[in-house]
């Protein structure tokens, strides 16, 4: 199902940035690592939809693009419904004999409101009509370009414009979305998670997404320092942090079989190696009322929230 | 439609963003400038795969990395990341 890509640190280095320099992303933006990486996975041409939000935004400021392949963006709720109709006509150009090319790879990417909330349904649908394409979401959550609202993928806890911490709520209320095992749920035949610290699994996991049959939906976390009120230097720390918390577990589910990866698998197996979940929280300024007499014991909800999540992921991957 | 009015045929589908960003220099965002430590850089390309910007090129002929300051915007994660502290982000 899946070649053996394997690579080198230099060899990713050495291949052509397609997600080029001149976006106009803030200083420190994870997300922009994130795509210039999954752009090192493609296999051949490849054709990028983008929702609306900030990935699209800085890369497209009229006249200029940030992009060395096809790029299409229509909207904010429909990237996966743009996938679908580029992937049917890219199937009967094919069988007319007017595309010579192997493969042409289609790569659907939103951010988390436009996954988690308003693409849903575009997403849904895609799969289960089982169009042949890699989505990603870009998981910064919030919606960032609209000045941090809350969505779906926003965790509890966080302050966000509209769920600011004050004297009346300390932050979002509910939690955190579960979307890709909603993904896993559509019995599609690639579901993986993906932090671009460990840039080794993200590339790989990207070049799965690609060479599989069938639609395919990576998630990967995607810290903003402008959202979360972190340090710009600290983004790549913190999709670090955040797996070594398990508050963000890497795993993938192959037609529907989950397995953790390895940088999760080390903490299931040690389990003394998994850090406290405050030393994550502790250095973004989105969770700083967590750290106030009002709201300290949230910390530990938190704590709670995440260890059940974990409890509940090594039962599925059959860990426990 | 009046005379001068262009048929849908004749005009774009849609905006076309035709020009490079690599014309589009973000460099004099920055605050700080990475200032890297030849000696103590062990060139493992860990910055090179983490900026943002794609502001660090592998040199595959010099053996070397080069950092391009018109597009780097001083965020730091370069030396944040750097396993051995060879870079420095210092006040321009
Ligand atoms: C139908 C529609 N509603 C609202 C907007 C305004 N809008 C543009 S970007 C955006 C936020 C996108 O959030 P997300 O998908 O999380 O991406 P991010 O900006 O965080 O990267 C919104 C609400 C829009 N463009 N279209
Ligand atoms: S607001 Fe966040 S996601 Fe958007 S460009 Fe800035 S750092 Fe990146
Ligand atoms: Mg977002």
């Amino acid at each position: 199902m899946f070649s053996e890509w394997k690579f080198t640190a230099k060899e990713i280095a050495e291949k052509p940035d397609l997600f080029l320099s001149g976006h106009r992303a803030c200083a420190g933006c994870a997300p922009a690592t994130v795509l210039r990486l999954i752009m090192k996975a493609v296999r051949g041409p490849t054709i990028v939809t983008n929702a609306t939000g900030c990935m699209e935004v800085v890369s497209s400021i009229y006249p200029y693009t940030s992009w060395a392949v096809p790029w299409i963006h229509t909207a904010f709720e429909n990237a996966a419904a743009n996938a679908s109709g580029i992937e049917s006509a890219l199937k009967i150009l094919k069988k007319k004999g007017k595309i010579k090319h192997e493969h042409v790879d289609v790569i659907a990417l939103a951010g988390d409101g436009g996954t988690y909330d308003i693409g849903i349904q575009a997403l849904s649908g895609a799969v289960e009509r089982g169009h042949d394409f890699l989505y990603v979401l870009y998981d910064n959550e919030a919606y960032m370009n609209t000045g941090i609202q809350r969505s779906g993928g926003t965790p509890f806890g966080a302050s966000t414009t509209t769920s600011p911490a004050g004297t009346v709520i300390p932050g979002k209320l509910q939690n955190k979305k579960p979307i890709a095992d909603i993904m896993v749920a559509h019995e599609i035949p690639y579901v993986a998670t993906a932090s671009p610290f460990y840039w080794r699994d993200l590339i790989t996991k990207a070049r799965k997404g690609i060479e599989v049959d069938g639609p395919a939906f990576l998630h990967v976390f995607a810290p903003c320092p402008r959202g979360w009120r972190s340090d710009p230097a600290k983004s790549i720390e913190l999709s670090r942090l955040a797996v070594e918390t398990c508050i963000f577990p890497l795993w993938e589910a192959i037609n529907g079989e989950y397995q953790l990866s390895t940088p999760s698998k080390v903490l299931a197996l040690a389990p003394q190696k998994k850090k406290p979940v405050r030393e994550y929280l502790k250095l973004q300024g989105r969770f700083r009322h967590l750290f106030t007499p009002k709201f300290e014991k949230l910390t530990e909800e938190i704590q709670r929230i995440t260890d059940e999540r974990w409890q509940r992921l090594l039962r599925k991957c059959g860990m426990t | 439609m009046t005379s001068q009015e262009k048929n849908w045929k004749e005009i774009s589908p849609a905006g076309v963003c035709w020009k490079s960003s690599i014309q589009f220099l973000t460099g004099d965002w920055k605050t700080y400038t990475p200032v890297r430590d030849l000696e103590k850089c062990t060139r493992c390309l860990l910055c090179v795969l983490f900026c943002p910007d794609g502001a660090i090129h592998w040199k595959p002929e010099k053996g070397d990395i080069e950092f391009d300051l018109n597009f780097c915007k001083g965020c730091g994660i370069c030396a944040n990341e750097c396993p051995v502290n060879a870079i420095e982000m210092r006040l321009e």
